[in-house]
């Protein structure tokens, strides 16, 4: 079924286990980012410890858009903002390819589950919703 | 034309006169279209007549002396007549806009510039009254007159059955109330709403009733006389026509003491450097050359509407409404949002289906080849009454049939077994 490159296994095993989901009680950062085109929206807490990046977030929205920012919070926790940097801009380099790219697994690691969505241009900015309240609220940390 | 099966209302046989339907969808899928709430598809007529005009009788309508502006002119206003009988009121009440959007947006931009004295003037201490469900198009015009002017918004509550709290009439449209927009039938729930108690009410106060058509006016036979409403707006989009073509219709005397909102071409009497004198209405709220083509294929529209009968297209939508509604009883996991009844109800129905998010829901119908409409449907506060993020809506035209509803009931459980069994 042409469904399942959409609807991969880690997609909705992260829709059905969230990672990271639930606000810490204290953030450096806190964004909140809606899709005015559906309704979905997701809170995400930004904390730099040591200059390592300590995301949490909650939200409500479609499996791809919460899957997406659970997979973002997990590869990116832990990691710099310098690090962080070039994930992001792969993921949505591989968001913006219409299928063209297949994106570099060394990079992505699970977010390569979602090459599949970038064939479903109504669905990009379910899969961006995360990673876009990510850079907003890296540029204003880095903004402090 | 309007093919010789089009007296009856068989789905299968209207649909050969929607070219659109003889394509698939996702490979090789039947096009199941349940999106007609956001927009109809357009029969063969209504393209023939939009392209032809382009063909045959393009020119600026209301100017040149020549014979293609004479041809343009008449094609255009002959339009107007169509929209005239369609609706019960008088051709001079007929204006073109480009949207439902900008016929409401005239209105609240118009009532905007009257000037203290005027019947439409608004000031701090003035009410304007509009519902819960009102689609973004009959709020948000509103909200921004209320904040252009200092006058107040308030608004009807809904029930828990999805329609209007009336129980306190008297006290939303008070008597300061000037304005009074609502829809006629919701884009969500479906609901109709009456408006014989409210048009009383609001005539009461010296209040004018503006009622959003959108959803009724191309599914069931309004009569502006009957409803005793003072304007009224709609899309021909939503009315197997053209885009890029709406109708404000309003009473002739109030549409006489309304500012207008548009300047430029068209609309004007007299123009000097420093001052400038309006034409009569409906032209002075037609700045610009107009969207000739789309007028003239919504002529044709509501002619092939009219030909299929308003009536049976009405009855036609509520049997497919009430087989959806009975297939969804049968699924425990299906929440219906809205009037479960057959009675003062359209053919929309608006649905959740537990785990599964709309848009996901949107994404597996559409790879069994049905079109619906997921998300807050333009209309975010009702949304949030009902208390969720999204619905999925299915929404059914003259072109549905018993088969497109059995395939939905059929698609829901298909997917509740794809994203539970995975």
């Amino acid at each position: 079924m042409q469904l399942d490159s959409l609807y991969q296994e880690v997609i909705l095993d992260h829709y059905k286990r969230p990672e990271h989901k639930g606000l810490s009680e204290k953030s450096d950062v806190q964004v909140h980012h809606v899709n005015p085109n559906c309704g979905d929206e997701i809170t995400l807490n930004l904390s730099l410890r040591d200059h390592l990046i300590d995301i949490s977030w909650d939200g409500v929205g479609c499996s791809i858009s919460m899957a997406s920012a659970s997979v973002m919070s997990s590869l990116l926790s832990g990691k710099t903002l310098e690090e962080a940097g070039p994930i992001l801009d792969s993921f949505v380099s591989l968001m913006q390819s219409k299928g063209t790219q297949t994106g570099d697994e060394e990079v992505l690691e699970d977010a390569l589950a979602f090459s599949g969505v970038s064939k479903y241009p109504a669905r990009i900015k379910c899969a961006l919703l995360g990673w876009m309240a990510f850079k907003d609220a890296s540029v204003q940390i880095q903004g402090r | 034309m309007a093919s010789q099966i089009t007296m009856t209302l068989n789905g299968s046989l209207i649909r050969k006169d929607f070219p659109i339907f003889e394509r698939v969808i996702r490979g090789d899928m039947r096009l199941i279209y349940l999106d007609s709430g956001a927009t109809s598809q357009k029969p063969n007529s209504v393209i023939e007549a939009e392209a032809n005009f382009y063909r045959r009788n393009n020119a600026a309508v209301h100017r040149g002396a020549h014979q293609l502006a004479e041809e343009a002119t008449d094609a255009y206003e002959s339009a107007r007549f169509i929209v005239a009988d369609f609706l019960g009121g008088d051709v001079d009440e007929i204006i073109f806009t480009k949207s439902a959007t900008e016929s409401l947006n005239l209105l609240a931009y118009s009532f905007g510039n009257a000037d203290s004295g005027n019947r439409f003037h608004l000031k701090a201490g003035d009410r304007i009254v509009v519902s819960e469900m009102e689609h973004h198009a009959n709020l948000v015009p509103w909200q921004e007159l209320a904040k252009r002017t200092g006058a107040e918004l308030a608004w009807f509550s809904l029930n828990e059955f999805g329609r209007l709290d009336l129980s306190n009439i008297e006290s939303v449209i008070t008597v300061d109330t000037k304005v009074v927009a609502l829809t006629h039938q919701s884009n969500v729930l479906g609901t109709i709403n009456p408006l014989e108690a409210i048009v009383a009410r609001a005539h009461d106060v010296g209040a004018v009733v503006v009622l959003d058509a959108c959803q009724s006016v191309p599914h069931m036979k309004v009569d502006v006389e009957k409803l005793g409403v003072d304007f009224l707006a709609f899309s021909g989009h939503k009315s197997v026509g053209p885009t890029g073509v709406g109708v404000l219709w309003g009473r002739g005397e109030l549409l006489d003491e309304l500012p207008p909102f548009l300047f430029g071409g068209s609309m004007i009497e007299s123009v000097t450097m420093a001052h400038s004198t309006w034409a009569a209405v409906p032209r002075k709220f037609e700045a610009g050359v107009p969207n000739m083509a789309q007028v003239v294929g919504l002529g044709a529209a509501l002619n092939y509407l009219t030909t299929i009968g308003l009536d049976k297209i009405h009855d036609h939508e509520i049997a497919l409404t009430s087989r959806l509604l009975e297939g969804f009883e049968e699924n425990k996991d299906v929440q219906i949002f809205g009037p479960r009844g057959l009675d003062m109800r359209g053919g929309i129905v608006s649905f959740a289906v537990k785990d599964i998010h709309p848009h996901d829901m949107g994404q597996f119908l559409d790879s069994q080849g049905i079109a619906v409409r997921t998300g807050h449907h333009c209309a975010w506060p009702l949304t949030r009454k009902l208390g969720v993020n999204a619905t999925t809506r299915a929404s059914f035209y003259l072109y549905n049939d018993e088969t497109d509803v059995d395939a939905l009931i059929a698609g829901v459980a298909n997917a509740q077994e794809y994203f539970g069994s995975r």
